[in-house]
């Protein structure tokens, strides 16, 4: 099995209160693999972490075996790590169109042309076009990014952070929000991203969590409770004491 | 639907923001028609010119990139004493002296860039105000320099091209400043459609987006701050050279907040805002200033107040309509 | 030397209660209120008029200021500032911005556009020497009155429940809200006694800072310097910084007067650059 992202003894503390404890996680090279937790399990600290949002108190991270801990952000995205936001993170003025011409750009380098015309650059068009067909956004392509419907732009915040070809994809509670009806094609299409893309899924709801994911991690006050497949997860009854009891009750 | 004509859509979504529409066409034969229909508001016109360079200039870093800037007035003051002395000192060609401004303000801009890489806008407000103030007080003690008080006087500027002479009408001055505005806004234009302006938006509309999306923040800000810089100097250089004179007054405080009431009354984001915020406040000035000139500061404060307040919904919806008037009479007449 | 240190104290000591009330508005509300000088200028005014006009000694013109002050921070803030809560920093600053010029041009109208002049009683005026030191009386009186104000502030701050509601507001007005707190009220109580201060500061300023229309404008810079570098959390960031503020700037002037303010300007840049949430905040500035 080859690694695609890795933790080494993560540690982050803000204050007093530790939100990420000495977590060693591992995802496998095109894993689906999801990462749960009750609310205050620190998720979203960790994929801050993985993401270069915030600097780790101790511990590193590696992508595809390299040391990435102290690697900006946006360097991260061109290495190959991508990401989604559980709350949207979009450019609201802009086009579906706009969007995935800027992180397609971005991602051919292109950023650094100041004189160049967008549509004169035939690659650029060509993958802008095949993003937008493979998550069916060809048909709003011109509208405002601010003033679609929610469950579109939960779509093009998957679309933008896949537009950046990663090889590890972070998706943090990608379906949050989203009414049932619209969900199933959300993670529809998140089922059908490529196979060597290694998917990392944040999520919340064990219906989608168990549909989709192989592997499963349970972070419970900031460390690593459990980790396994997910009839091992579902069995453990550590699980089922710290989360799985909690959940069906709240 | 198949793949090519996916393709051919996004090329033409991408072409639409770069076009030339026929309103734009019809504004610029305005501003030459202009020359002719008002032979005598000539200098007025060529302030109006280098107004609205300026406020291209700012519309880069705060329509664009989202950048607010108190202190804009430091490059258009640094490019216009920067001219002045090259003219006074080393060579009266404009087009030398105009490009010595715009390099002089382009290194200050990127000297000063670190600035407003972080902090709030508060902290931006409060350093760019700083940077301005600062300047203002070194050209007042370096009198020896500057003229301070007195300002720069003995400005001899050439001919432009060796083959125009400035005259006291303005013809050449206004020429010369509208044709060097077109020339870099024809360029700005072009700057923003690129890859480079794609991504000043994103870092405007969601700077956490733009950074997940592989955009280095930080090089970008650095890149448009010198540019507008030197935009600005530009400016500067231009009211320098035409009005042959350069007074303490281009970096007052003042000079920077009426740069942003231009803006906010033209709309930022779309490069025409400044123009046409530059010659609404130059006519407001014009028109205040016959009645009551003496308190022609408390009508522009009342209009800030009341914009803010509630009138740029009203103003922007007037222009927009305006605008769209022109626009779909522009459509229909080559058809 | 000495002496220079005094003066200094005495002007940021003014520099803070002309200030202060602009620091708890913006960290309260979050809001830039450039036309916090406008109040002052008010204050100065209002003891002018009523000193030439109505003959009131310079002591009860003080509180007459700081109340004429108040009241119209009373006025302002529930007619024009309120909507402006929710707008953006840059519509927020045009906004003021709008408001300094109205001020500036209508006191230019009203009260012509030279500098104005109280007449000091005789007990405040001169100076004495203590071992030494120049001490002007005026300014000893100055630092008195805005030293016991300063400590009555940091004692209401911190120690009454107007006091600990107005932090709660500060640290985070949703959950003041959410606990019950009419932050609104609480607000519009601040502005006012902040408009208040200032004019209570453009009052004490006449004689140090000179008083005409260009009041409000020329001093703006200081004020903020004020808010920025000492933070918006606490009394003492504040009050801290206008003592810096004072003497650097007391100091400047009297040594190299050719470098006039580019000291402190200068100053200011290096302090926001190198602590860009103010030189003693607690975390979020």
């Amino acid at each position: 099995m080859s690694v695609a992202l890795q933790t080494f003894d993560l540690c982050k503390s803000f204050g007093g209160i530790t939100a990420t404890d000495h977590v060693d996680f591992t995802l496998a090279k095109g894993a689906r693999h999801a990462l749960i937790g009750p609310n205050g399990a620190g998720k979203t600290t960790f994929v801050n972490l993985l993401t270069g949002v915030l600097r780790p108190s101790s511990g590193r991270v590696e992508l595809k075996g390299e040391d990435i801990t102290a690697v900006s952000r946006e360097a991260r995205v061109g290495r190959g790590l991508a990401r989604t936001f559980q709350i949207n993170q979009l450019f609201g003025t802009m086009t579906p169109v706009e969007m995935i011409a800027l992180v397609t750009s971005e991602r051919l380098g292109r950023g650094r042309q100041l004189l160049r015309a967008l549509d004169r650059d035939a690659e650029l068009v060509a993958e802008t076009a095949e993003i937008l067909a493979r998550f069916r956004l060809d048909d709003i392509m011109d509208e405002r990014i601010a003033t679609l419907p929610y469950g579109k732009q939960r779509q093009i915040e998957i679309a933008a952070a896949f537009a950046a070809k990663p090889s590890v994809l972070l998706l943090d509670e990608p379906a949050a929000g989203v009414p049932e009806a619209e969900r199933r094609e959300l993670m529809a299409m998140v089922a059908g991203l490529p196979e060597d893309v290694s998917v990392l899924l944040i999520e919340h709801d064990m219906d989608l969590v168990f549909r989709f994911a192989t592997r499963i991690t349970v972070l419970v006050n900031g460390h690593v409770l459990a980790e396994g497949d997910p009839d091992e997860v579902a069995r453990d009854p550590a699980v089922r004491a710290a989360y799985l009891g909690e959940h069906a009750h709240g | 639907m198949s793949e090519g004509s996916i393709e051919a859509r996004v090329q033409r979504s991408l072409y639409a923001a770069r076009r030339w529409h026929p309103a734009e066409i019809m504004f610029w034969l305005l501003a030459v028609a202009a020359f002719f229909l008002l032979p005598r508001q000539l200098l007025i016109l060529n302030e109006i010119a280098i107004l609205g360079l300026f406020a291209v200039s700012l519309d880069l870093i705060l329509g664009y990139a989202g950048i607010v800037s108190l202190g804009h007035a430091a490059f258009f003051g640094f490019g216009a004493y920067a001219a002045g002395l090259f003219a006074k000192h080393a060579s009266a060609d404009p087009l030398a002296g105009l490009a010595v401004g715009m390099g002089a303000a382009g290194l200050l801009g990127l000297l000063t860039s670190p600035l407003i890489l972080r902090g709030s806008d508060l902290t931006r407000l409060m350093v760019t105000l700083g940077v301005a103030l600062i300047l203002g007080e070194l050209a007042n003690s370096l009198g020896w320099l500057t003229g301070g008080a007195d300002g720069l006087q003995g400005i001899m500027m050439g001919s432009v091209l060796g083959l125009f002479e400035f005259d006291i009408f303005g013809k050449v001055a206004y020429l010369y400043s509208l044709a060097v505005l077109f020339v870099l806004f024809v360029l700005a234009r072009r700057i923003v459609g690129s890859p480079f302006g794609l991504s000043l938006r994103a870092i405007r509309d969601n700077p956490l987006r733009a950074s997940a999306s592989g955009v280095p923040l930080h090089w970008r800000l650095v890149a448009v701050y010198t540019l507008a810089a030197a935009y600005a100097g530009a400016a500067g250089a231009l009211l320098a050279q035409t009005t042959q004179f350069v007074s303490l007054d281009v970096l007052a405080f003042h000079r920077s907040a009426d740069l942003m009431l231009v803006l906010i009354i033209g709309g930022a984001g779309y490069l025409y805002g400044g123009l046409i915020g530059a010659v609404a406040f130059k006519l407001l000035q014009d028109v205040i200033a016959s009645f009551t000139p003496q308190y022609w500061m408390f009508w522009i404060g009342l209009f800030l107040v009341l914009f803010v307040l509630g009138g740029r919904e009203l103003i922007h919806g007037g222009i927009k309509a305006v605008v769209g008037r022109v626009a779909r009479l522009g459509r229909r007449s080559p058809t | 030397m000495l002496t220079i240190l005094f003066d200094g104290v005495a002007y940021g000591m003014i520099l803070f209660v002309l200030a202060c009330g602009l620091s708890v508005t913006m960290g309260l509300m979050n809001f830039i209120n450039l036309a916090h000088g406008a109040f002052a200028m008010f204050g100065g005014y209002v003891t002018v008029l009523a000193m030439q006009r109505l003959g009131l000694p310079f002591l009860w013109a003080l509180p007459a200021a700081f109340l004429v002050a108040a009241a119209a921070g009373l006025v302002l803030e529930r007619l024009v500032y309120r909507p402006m809560y929710a707008k953006s920093h840059l519509d927020q600053v045009m906004f003021s911005i709008g408001l300094v010029f109205m001020a500036v041009a209508g006191a230019d109208y009203l009260m012509g556009s030279s500098q104005q002049f109280v007449q000091l009683p005789a007990w405040l005026s001169g100076r004495f020497d203590l071992a030494g030191i120049g001490v002007g009386r005026y300014r000893l009186f100055i630092i008195l009155l805005c030293g016991a104000l300063a400590f009555a502030m940091q004692w209401g701050f911190t120690r009454t429940r107007f006091g600990s509601r107005l932090r709660a507001a500060v640290d985070d007005a949703r959950v003041a809200r959410g606990l019950g707190i009419p932050v609104n009220r609480l607000f519009a109580l601040t502005f006012a006694f902040g408009s208040g201060l200032a004019g209570l500061g453009g009052a004490l300023g006449i004689e140090l800072m000179g008083l005409d229309p260009t009041f409000s404008l020329k001093f703006m810079i200081y004020f903020l310097i004020v808010v920025t570098v000492g933070g918006t959390s606490t009394i003492s960031g504040p009050f801290f910084a206008a003592m810096l503020l004072g003497v650097a700037d007391v100091a400047g002037k009297y040594l190299v007067p050719q470098l006039g303010a580019f000291i402190i300007y200068a100053l200011m840049v290096v302090l926001l650059i190198t602590r860009p949430h103010g030189l003693f905040a607690r975390g979020r500035a």
